[in-house]
């Protein structure tokens, strides 16, 4: 019997609610079925079982919000139960579902409270006072500004004492400003982390892409439109055969030292339409076809625009890339999402003049830039690795 | 398939891309790709949606063709048969 846990999801994200339980008690599982759906900041996340066995019971009911590592379920491995209509007790030490609450926001962060909040209109004129009542509520004017900005009903203190500011709750209560948004939040977690902890160093360069652009295009030529390669597929590719030969810039940065991934598992920095944006892993982005690979592109995108994605793909990039497409702008420097140690930006690619063998001709180029670790590696080897990408778009062929 | 159609088609497979773009916001004749704000793997899914429903093999060579609602529209339209 083993426990099957709520799973790592992330640096940023430290917990999630338990919203499906796709597996009945006694059904088998299989390593890599997906068992459960977790709801986080960034969408709903399927969990993949890590062995194979039979599920015992679930041990979370659903609806709850538990920290990563709680115990989801248990997991019978081995023969089947023996029993397999064992009657469930109701397990009297899971709590009930905690009520729904629709507040996104995490404890840790507060909510984003511009500096003057707007003022709610004004505070109703005091009702007249009843006729008849004995005497009138008395309350500090920096009391009663608070009550009129967050909607707070002064009545229901009563009027037996002088009310004061730590009486009225500081919770905005109605037309509060709006909260950053889960995803943000998440999202300047992971930023604001990898600014304060890693010591990034920067260098760009150009890619002469004609070579990669011409592969795509004769590759396509004859294609229908779902069989078509996207050339980010080849910035994916050639990332991850160079971070086979420069390991320091893939792995995780934990706990003060740095462990090299074996495989390259490359996330990709996602745009969500309506903000925010995710980047989650192609998995063993080595492995395979390059048709493979874009099957495997189109259907992450997809789902991620769904907001529906695999727990491994979240927590697992090793190292990221981030394309800013055809109709971006020249150039992007990343921002290290941590555990990672290195994020490659590319750039819009463009027509431009170059050089080559002493002629001036016009190619199709894109700026590529790498944001790497300082801890774990320097400018002179990120140069190469840097230079090992740039070297594989070259021979597209070959990737 | 006539035009409207056609038309209607494309306001569906779009909507569906870019469910936040009220279509009557968009003007018709400037990039399809700015005015939805597609990235080339949506235009990609666009292409695929198309192509399968109208039967069409939309080339990446007519790619330039179709960069315009209006003048994807005006290729669909010349290529259906």
């Amino acid at each position: 019997m083993s426990q099957f846990v709520m799973p790592s999801l992330g640096a940023d994200m430290e917990d999630g609610t338990l919203v499906e339980q796709l597996v009945a008690p006694g059904d088998p599982v299989q390593r890599g079925d997906v068992i459960a759906a977790v709801e986080t900041q960034k969408g709903a996340i399927e969990i993949e079982a890590f062995e194979d066995g039979f599920l015992d019971r679930w041990l979370v009911p659903l609806g709850a919000k538990v920290p990563v590592g709680t115990p989801l379920a248990m997991i019978r491995t081995g023969d089947p139960p023996a029993t397999p209509d064992i009657p469930q007790p109701k397990d009297p030490a899971v709590p009930p579902p905690p009520p729904e609450t629709p507040q996104p926001a995490e404890p840790d962060l507060p909510p984003a409270v511009p500096e003057d909040p707007p003022l709610a209109p004004e505070p109703p004129a005091p009702p007249p006072e009843k006729m008849g009542t004995s005497h009138r509520q008395r309350v500090t004017p920096a009391a009663r500004r608070r009550a009129a900005q967050t909607g707070f009903d002064l009545s229901a203190l009563g009027g037996d004492r002088v009310i004061s500011l730590d009486d009225v709750p500081s919770a905005p209560t109605a037309d509060a400003p709006k909260p950053l948004s889960a995803m943000r939040q998440a999202i300047a977690a992971a930023m604001a982390r990898s600014k304060r902890e890693i010591p990034h160093y920067y260098l760009s360069d150009t890619i002469d892409l004609t070579a990669a652009e011409a592969f795509i295009a004769s590759r396509n030529a004859d294609l229908p439109p779902d069989a078509r390669l996207l050339i980010a597929v080849l910035f994916i590719r050639a990332t991850a055969r160079a971070a086979q030969s420069f390991p320091e810039f893939n792995g995780y940065f934990e706990e003060e030292h740095f462990s090299p991934s074996a495989a390259a598992h490359v996330g990709m920095a996602i745009n969500l339409r309506g903000g925010g944006l995710v980047a989650p892993a192609l998995l063993d982005a080595n492995e395979g076809n390059l048709e493979t690979l874009m099957m495997r592109l189109r259907d992450l995108v997809m789902r991620v625009r769904k907001g529906r994605f695999k727990a491994r793909e979240l927590a697992e990039p090793t190292i990221t890339v981030t394309s800013l497409g055809d109709r971006g702008v020249a150039g992007i420097t990343g921002v290290i999402f941590p555990p990672q140690v290195a994020i490659v930006g590319i750039g819009t690619p463009g027509w431009q003049p170059m050089v080559i063998d002493g002629q001036l001709v016009a190619r199709r180029v894109a700026n590529i830039t790498l944001a790497a670790d300082h801890r774990v590696s320097d400018g002179h080897r990120g140069a190469r690795f840097l230079r090992s990408i740039i070297d594989h778009l070259q021979q597209p062929e070959a990737l | 398939m006539n035009d409207k159609d056609i038309r209607a088609l494309m306001i569906r497979q779009l909507g569906q891309i870019a469910p936040d773009v009220p279509f009557d916001t968009v003007d018709p004749d400037a990039d399809l790709r700015d005015e939805f704000d597609i990235d080339s793997m949506d235009f990609l899914t666009l292409i695929t949606a198309l192509g399968k429903e109208l039967g069409l093999s939309m080339p990446e060579t007519d790619y330039d063709q179709m960069r315009s609602f209006v003048g994807l529209q005006r290729y669909l339209s010349s290529h259906v048969t």
